[in-house]
């Protein structure tokens, strides 16, 4: 067993670090911590706040690879080849295979198929899945068996959030005793927190276990069972609306900082480019590039040594690609606000004392922005999120191997004639990608409220 | 004006040029004339010799940004990029991978793109500034709070949904209308339903969240306060002043999607199987064919910039204040 790091696992990882820090810089600046703490003051916003973390520790934990090598006891397994630590976790789910579609918590397949028995007789039925439900005696009714399986999952969340609580509660004690008597309380919605994070920790351990007895969400045309997939999903959702923002923000920041501060021939450059981009077709400059792409990767096979290895690049051309084409808005406005900002008193000062350009842009003139870069970065996930299952829909988006909702929704939509229909990879996509964008979008409008001066309510 | 609508074409030439430059640097990027030479040839051998004589009858034998061996202005026209631009600036976008003219399809498949996508904008815009009237009528009550919460639900959840939610329910469980298909005239009216109806109502969450937040930034100023205190009522301050005024951040937004209008829309078209450019370009997409992706990208952001000049025209006509010279 060996680690693989994948490019788009180093830039997770190193999201993860640029967050901390960001974090970490909030939590130096008086200014920053207010305005943070008004934004969590809002229970919408911390509800939020727990789901978006949840999907983002999904996207992590799918984020380191091993190379599993068959050696001695693992060779009946077969357990080669790479997997995320969020594939092993769920083994049983990438092993317990159906022969084809079969409905959430079902025993038997969706549809019937013909069958021989020793008499040479054929008949038609519905044949006994080969792992969903298999437990049960015969006659048994499942939803009494889901019913009693609850127990377990609702103790282990209990005894989870009883730990924490107790953890947090310590340090709350330690806070209020240290507290001077003048300082005002704080008025952190907790009791929506810990609501959202029970009900999803407790929603994650029962889909768990239930796992381990039943198709939980059904399984696919190949009989892949669909949970694995919509959490196998989460991060390729998450890291198209992550990353991008990590492309396009140096692009956004340098040349909008720049045209609007050094104007003249500079800014006309800038300018320039920017509307030029602009005027070509979103998905049309998108997927004329990702056509591109691909020829190229067909053309340099060679270049990637598995699979896997091609389906990541091509997840990060596709980050690039939309980094590349999406840096246009925030530019415009970083522009705009500089060369508001370039005029203000306190910016003609300090070129009267002297100070570089560099030093103006980075004390003055870069605090001044952040507001916007916020508001622009949590306004463009949730967009981006919804981006991806489109343009996989067109073709252009993630390799068609990578599990992602835009696939899932594609392979479904096949199936859409079916009678009765196969509604279950459909909804169990669009439930997880509507659950993250609503959080995301509820989240966005907390931060811009707070932090846009211009905002009325 | 007049001067000044030349002036604006004049400055769209080298952002056309620009877009040209991104085109084709992408496309010969992926598909130089020797692939290109080599795929209609055939798979039978092909040496050199035939790959260059296959350049010079199709005039790709120049090179592809500099002519180091012409004289004077020569240097820069006899090259590939120059000859390539030139004829897309005529509109004449060539022929597809299959052999047929572009320039003839788009005339023909525009059509029913704007049969969808007219009525959708048109549609559209009215439901959502009516709504977002009403509810700012409403400001401050549960009922504003409820609305807008709905609105982030229907902005949040992927356009895909609609249009396979609304395929099945209204199609194959109600059979109120057909799944897909397309006719000329009145009688495609019964396909165009649904697809329209799926595009206003997905775009309703975000637009009434839009256009409520500018009536309410219009509606804090101090003028309306002065209607108000001299006893003009809600509705009256609503239609006379703040409709009016809201009517300049509005433009911004909506006029220069009109011309665009005429490029459809990929996802809708291809759902419904309507024969208009944004199933034409999908398939294109799909086929990897690299001349229709180009001459949509070169039409789209013509489209975009005559946009552009149209809402600095619609300035004038609703802000009196607003010269253009």
């Amino acid at each position: 067993m060996s680690f693989v790091w994948l490019w788009t696992d180093l830039m997770v990882w190193s999201l993860l670090f640029v967050i901390l820090a960001g974090i970490r810089s909030i939590k130096n600046s008086e200014q920053a911590r207010k305005q943070w703490r008004s934004i969590f003051e809002s229970r919408v916003a911390m509800a939020s706040m727990v789901i978006l973390t949840f999907y983002f520790v999904f996207a992590l934990l799918g984020s380191v690879h091993v190379q599993l090598t068959s050696n001695g006891e693992n060779t009946s397994e077969k357990r080669q080849g790479v997997y995320s630590v969020l594939d092993l976790s769920l083994i049983h789910l990438i092993e317990q295979t159906e022969r084809t579609y079969s409905a959430p918590f079902a025993t038997h397949e969706y549809s019937t198929s013909l069958n021989f028995d020793e008499n040479g007789q054929v008949s038609q039925s519905y044949l006994v899945l080969k792992h969903g439900g298999q437990h049960l005696t015969n006659g048994a009714s499942i939803w009494l068996d889901v019913l009693v399986k609850t127990g377990l999952p609702l103790l282990v969340t209990l005894g989870i959030m009883a730990l924490l609580l107790m953890v947090h509660a310590y340090f709350r004690f330690k806070a209020f005793a240290l507290r001077s008597i003048n300082d005002k309380a704080n008025k952190m919605p907790w009791k929506t927190a810990y609501i959202s994070f029970f009900s999803l920790l407790f929603l994650f351990i029962w889909f768990y276990y239930m796992s381990h007895f039943y198709h939980v969400l059904g399984t696919d045309k190949v009989g892949q069972d669909v949970l694995l997939q919509s959490i196998k999903s989460i991060r390729t959702g998450v890291l198209i609306g992550l990353l991008t923002t990590l492309v396009m923000l140096p692009l956004a920041l340098i040349l909008g900082i720049s045209a609007g501060y050094f104007k003249g021939w500079v800014d006309d450059v800038i300018q320039y480019l920017y509307t030029t981009l602009n005027s070509i077709p979103g998905v049309l400059l998108i997927a004329a590039a990702v056509l591109v792409m691909q020829v190229i990767i067909t053309n340099n096979s060679d270049w990637f040594g598995s699979t896997e290895e091609r389906a990541d690049l091509r997840l990060l051309f596709l980050i690039f690609i939309l980094g590349l084409t999406s840096w246009t808005g925030l530019c415009r406005l970083l522009r705009a606000e500089t060369l508001k900002i370039s005029q203000v008193e306190y910016v003609s000062a300090a070129k009267a004392f002297g100070l570089g350009p560099f030093k103006i842009i980075k004390n003055h003139i870069l605090p001044n922005l952040m507001h916007l870069v916020l508001i622009a970065l949590v306004l463009d996930f949730s967009g981006l999120v919804l981006a991806e299952a489109v343009l996989s829909y067109v073709g252009v988006g993630v390799d068609p191997t990578t599990a992602s909702w835009g696939n899932m929704i594609n392979q479904a939509r096949l199936e859409m004639a079916r009678e009765p229909m196969v509604w279950w990879s459909l909804f169990s996509a669009f439930v997880f990608m509507f659950t993250l964008v609503l959080a995301a979008n509820l989240f966005s409008d907390r931060v811009q409220t707070v932090l846009d001066p211009r905002r009325v309510n | 004006m007049f001067a000044y609508i030349v002036r604006r074409v004049l400055f769209a030439l080298p952002i056309l040029i620009g877009v040209n430059f991104i085109t084709f640097a992408l496309f010969f990027m992926a598909n130089t004339p020797d692939d290109m030479a080599r795929a209609q040839l055939g798979a039978k051998q092909t040496t050199p010799a035939m790959i260059q004589s296959w350049k010079i009858d199709h005039g790709y034998d120049k090179p592809l940004f500099f002519n180091a061996e012409s004289p004077g202005l020569a240097k820069v026209q006899e090259t590939l990029f120059v000859q390539e631009s030139m004829k897309l600036f005529a509109f004449d976008f060539g022929q597809s991978d299959s052999g047929r003219q572009i320039t003839a399809d788009i005339y023909e498949r525009m059509w029913p793109s704007l049969a969808i996508a007219l009525p959708t904008f048109v549609i559209g815009l009215v439901t959502n500034i009516a709504l977002a009237l009403l509810i700012v009528l409403f400001r401050g009550s549960t009922l504003d709070t409820a609305t807008m919460m709905v609105a982030v639900a229907i902005m949040s959840i992927s356009g895909l949904f609609y249009i396979i939610a609304g395929q099945v329910l209204f199609s194959k469980v109600w059979h109120w209308v057909p799944i897909s298909g397309y006719t000329e005239g009145w009688e495609g009216f019964k396909f165009l339903i649904l697809p329209i109806f799926i595009g206003v109502f997905s775009g309703i969450g975000a637009g009434m969240r839009w256009y409520r937040s500018i009536f309410l930034e219009e509606m804090n100023k101090d003028y309306i306060r002065t209607a108000r205190a001299k006893g003009l009522s809600d509705i009256k301050v609503l239609f006379g002043h703040v409709l009016q005024n809201g009517m300049l951040p509005i433009l911004t937004g909506v006029v220069v999607v009109i011309p665009t209008l005429f490029m459809g829309s990929l996802i809708m078209e291809s759902f419904f199987g309507i024969p208009g450019l944004g199933s034409y370009t999908l398939d294109a997409i799909n086929a990897q064919d690299f001349g229709i992706v180009k001459a949509m990208v070169f039409l789209g952001s013509v489209l975009y910039i005559i946009g552009l000049i149209l809402t600095d025209i619609s300035y004038t006509l609703f802000d009196p204040r607003v010269k253009l010279a």
